[in-house]
């Protein structure tokens, strides 16, 4: 009973919940760390097309009698025998094949432009998000404080108070 | 036939450059900045007015007797229409003729034309609505159309005749596109499309005309829930054909005309969370506008990315250069657009701030920032090859590695999001009230984790598949809270009315969603969004295996036992078929009899096609899905594929409670019934302008 009382005090401090915190995002981190990566084979067939047109992923082609995915696959096996790093048979089958046959780009150079852009973006989008709401918390205070209105009463100086009521009806019609 | 159908075209156009330009001018002369001329009375530009509308009208009339030449001819089979003898052929299928509307570019893009002079001839019936604001809208419509019709006459002609003498048979049509659910997929996919041409095109009147309030979001809420409904469809459809018919197992495979319908989808997206944001507190009026702007630009653009060629594709069904015709267009859009916003952008003020970073506002914020990045991404994706090219020389691919790698934590978070947000409350969030709903999805959520964990799926010990089965868990992990918060959110509000009314829990829950089925529906809706990710996620255990097999011989794959029963070949009027029949053992009790196909079709065309028929055993948990692969030219005995993909049934589901659920908002409020008056007693009302939202509650001094 005692214990219980103990956690449902807890439940309600910040510590808690901020060790919480810290225990679930140390246990994400060790999952990530943990474990082997793919088998070579099937990792890198995977990182490859298929070189006769399909626009398949190499270990997806799906037709028999295709000319290039059985020769293909041979070779990939080849390459893994030889015991060449995962780059080198990448850089192997591109040579051979060409750029295209990299299911995404990985060659460094201008190819990092396609992996830096998108966390770029999610990372400024998650950021310019929080500064953005932060900067219109700060108006919004300095306007109640100007003012002596709150943010939710405050009405833009061109609108007349017409508007505003006609605004503000429509607003209260359309509650939900 | 072919002599009207060009007609019709032509005489379309003058009448949509009738409603366009004559409309466009009563418009400028009655407004008070425009042309004001003094001598002619309002009620004149008026009438102008009201005869472009009638063009516009008439417009959707002659549109329909074009689209019926084009159908006509392919059920008549005149092959003297190089459009018909291109994609039909005698033997074709009657339903797959009609189809033939939609199978090549000229006729696809035909039918967007044919569907926007619908939406236009809806909206200019209703006009009644807001006179004003519909004849600022129609004009809109009438310019997107007029670049259509002017493609339609000059560049992609359909009913051009074919050279030379008439052909005794058409080439026939892609055997690919020979489905049944290809007769409905891509009609879907444009109705979604085309829509959101109606919201586009109020957005930019009411800008244009400085249109005080949000009505125009109003009248334009349910254009763009169903638009956004038929995109969700015409895209979910075009995945199970994909599933179904190109045979390699998935359903998804960030084709570029993938992405371009998917693109769309995102925006409109965030535009249906956004508007709310509009409505209930005045904010992000800039952001919904461009956000709109964005929508309608990314339709254009994904019509010339499935139409152009421009980016290679397995399933650009009609290419060729009419790439130059979009470009100008959409530069002509954002043009508009750009210029418009700068000339009207102090009508756009927000009324009011963000108050707090945990609350309802912020978390829609939240959501539309992770859509639009999403959307970036993808476009980035798509366009990255053409970049590359030009950059370094060399075309690059992105596949489906590349997507997945970048989306999947973006997807992940849109799922958290999904849960957080409805927990919120508007303006700011306490943090009592934040225990208070979060507690009990977390349990679930930890609960589900460690389920999950003791039931094997371990990413650590999963050595080859660790990534996918990582992001698996963390999606089953945050799916458990987002259907808890979900389910707690409904069973709070049905115990109030439960309280209230005497009711049962189910009726109670009932009645809750018939008061506020936009609230209720959105929800539905996110459980819908919910199932889906967990059937997405189920992809991470997807199993293969392959096997050449002869009478008798068996393939074992997870609990299932196929035995070949049967090889068979057949002979149809348009296609020769090899078909392998499987029984299908479960332990040792029969399940069921597959017979996975693969046919040649040679009707018709000049060089044969093959195309697979893939058997399917679909339940719940999994899915066996078997592809006859062809035969091994040594022995010519089949060789058979098969896959066993968990949870792939629960993504149709989650589509069909998506469906449910816009249906449901789109249904509306429950409205009070008027009470019997006593001074001073509270009454339901009927608001003044017709919203088509929920009746005030005012209070009347006297009855």
């Amino acid at each position: 009973m005692r214990s219980l009382t103990q956690l449902r005090r807890s439940l309600h401090s910040p510590i808690f919940w901020a060790r919480t915190l810290q225990i679930a995002l140390l246990c994400v981190v060790t999952v990530v760390m943990l474990g082997a990566g793919k088998s070579r084979y099937d990792r890198l067939g995977h990182e490859l097309m298929c070189s006769c047109g399909c626009a398949q992923i190499l270990l997806e082609c799906n037709h028999v009698g295709c000319p290039d995915s059985a020769r293909m696959i041979g070779e990939l096996h080849a390459q893994l025998d030889s015991g060449n790093s995962d780059t080198q048979v990448l850089q192997w089958f591109e040579a051979k094949y060409g750029a295209t046959i990299l299911a995404a780009p990985i060659r460094g150079g201008f190819d990092n432009a396609a992996w830096i852009v998108p966390a770029a973006i999610f990372i400024l989008a998650t950021l310019g998000t929080f500064g953005i709401v932060w900067l219109w918390k700060r108006r919004s205070l300095a306007l109640a404080g100007t003012a002596g209105l709150g943010g939710d009463l405050a009405v833009p100086g061109d609108l007349n108070p017409q508007d505003a009521a006609l605004r503000d009806r429509i607003r209260r019609e359309t509650e939900y | 036939m072919p002599e009207f159908g060009s007609f019709c075209l032509l005489l379309a156009l003058i009448l949509t450059a009738y409603n366009f330009l004559v409309g466009g001018v009563a418009l400028w002369g009655a407004s008070p900045g425009g042309l004001r001329i003094t001598a002619i009375p309002e009620a004149r530009w008026n009438r102008l007015g009201e005869t472009a509308r009638r063009a516009g009208i008439a417009s959707f009339v002659v549109l329909c007797c074009a689209a019926f030449a084009l159908v006509w001819a392919a059920f008549t089979n005149d092959f003297s229409v190089e459009y018909i003898r291109a994609h039909s052929n005698i033997a074709l299928n009657p339903a797959y003729k009609f189809a033939a509307l939609w199978s090549g570019q000229e006729g696809s893009l035909l039918l967007w034309a044919f569907l926007l002079s619908a939406y236009g001839f809806v909206l200019r019936m209703r006009h009644r609505v807001d006179v004003r604001l519909s004849a600022f809208a129609s004009v809109i419509l009438a310019a997107v159309q007029v670049f259509f019709l002017l493609l339609l006459t000059i560049a992609a002609t359909p009913f051009s005749i074919a050279p030379g003498a008439v052909a005794a048979d058409g080439a026939g049509l892609n055997p690919l596109l020979q489905y049944p659910e290809m007769v409905i997929h891509p009609p879907m996919l444009y109705l979604g499309y085309v829509g959101f041409a109606v919201p586009f095109a109020f957005a930019l009147g009411a800008l244009m005309m400085r249109y005080p309030g949000e009505k125009w979001i109003h009248i334009t809420r349910r254009w763009t829930m169903v638009t956004w409904l038929f995109l969700t469809c015409g895209i979910f459809m075009g995945a199970h054909w994909a599933y179904s018919v190109l045979g390699w197992g998935g359903y998804w495979g960030w084709d570029p005309v993938e992405n371009a319908s998917l693109m769309p989808w995102l925006t409109g997206t965030a535009f249906l969370h956004s508007v709310m944001m509009q409505e209930k507190r005045g904010m992000m009026k800039n952001w919904n506008v461009w956000l709109i702007f964005s929508t309608f630009m990314l339709t254009v653009l994904g019509t010339l990315l499935t139409r152009s060629g421009i980016i290679s594709s397995v399933h650009a069904f009609a290419q060729s250069p009419i790439g130059a015709w979009f470009y100008t267009f959409i530069i002509l859009v954002f043009l508009v657009c750009l210029i418009t916003f700068l000339l009207r952008r102090d009508h756009l003020k927000s009324e009011n701030k963000l108050e707090s970073l945990v609350s309802r506002e912020s978390s829609f914020l939240f959501n539309n920032m992770i859509l639009l990045a999403a959307c970036i991404t993808v476009l980035w994706g798509t366009l990255f090859p053409l970049l590359s090219e030009a950059v370094t020389g060399s075309k690059v691919t992105m596949g489906a590695p590349y997507y997945n790698r970048v989306n999947i934590p973006i997807g992940l978070f849109l799922l958290f999001l999904t849960g957080l947000g409805p927990l919120l409350a508007w303006r700011s969030t306490t943090l009592r009230s934040i225990r208070r709903n979060f507690v009990l999805p977390a349990i679930f959520m930890v609960a589900t984790a460690l389920v999950l964990i003791i039931a094997g799926v371990r990413p650590w010990n999963d050595g080859d598949d660790m990534e996918s089965t990582f992001f698996s868990l963390i999606a089953f992990t945050l799916a458990a809270g987002v259907i808890t918060a979900i389910v707690e959110e409904f069973t709070r509000g049905a115990s109030v009315v439960r309280t209230q009314t005497g009711k049962n829990l189910l009726s109670s829950m009932l009645l809750l969603t018939h008061r506020n089925t936009r609230r209720y529906g959105g929800y539905i809706i996110h459980f819908g969004i919910v199932v889906m990710f967990i059937g997405i996620a189920g992809g991470a255990f997807n199993r293969a295996a392959e096997m050449e097999m002869g009478y008798g011989d068996t393939l074992a794959i997870g609990p299932y036992r196929l035995v070949c029963q049967s090889i068979t070949q057949d002979s149809k009027p348009e296609y020769d078929t090899d078909y392998a029949v499987l029984n299908v053992y479960r332990g040792n009790s029969y399940v069921t009899q597959l017979a996975p196909e693969k046919r040649t079709y040679f009707a018709g065309t000049d060089h044969e096609q093959s195309s697979t028929i893939v058997a399917l055993h679909s339940r719940a948990d999994a899915d066996l899905y078997t592809v006859f692969e062809g035969r091994n030219p040594d022995s010519g005995r089949p060789i058979i594929k098969v896959f066993l993909n968990p949870l792939i049934a629960w993504i149709w589901i989650g589509v069909a409670i998506v469906v449910a659920g816009t249906f449901i908002a789109l249904v509306p409020n429950l409205v009070r019934t008027p009470v019997r008056l006593r001074q001073g007693d509270s009454v339901a009302v009927p608001p003044a302008a017709a919203l088509g939202a929920t009746h005030v509650v005012a209070r009347v001094p006297h009855a």
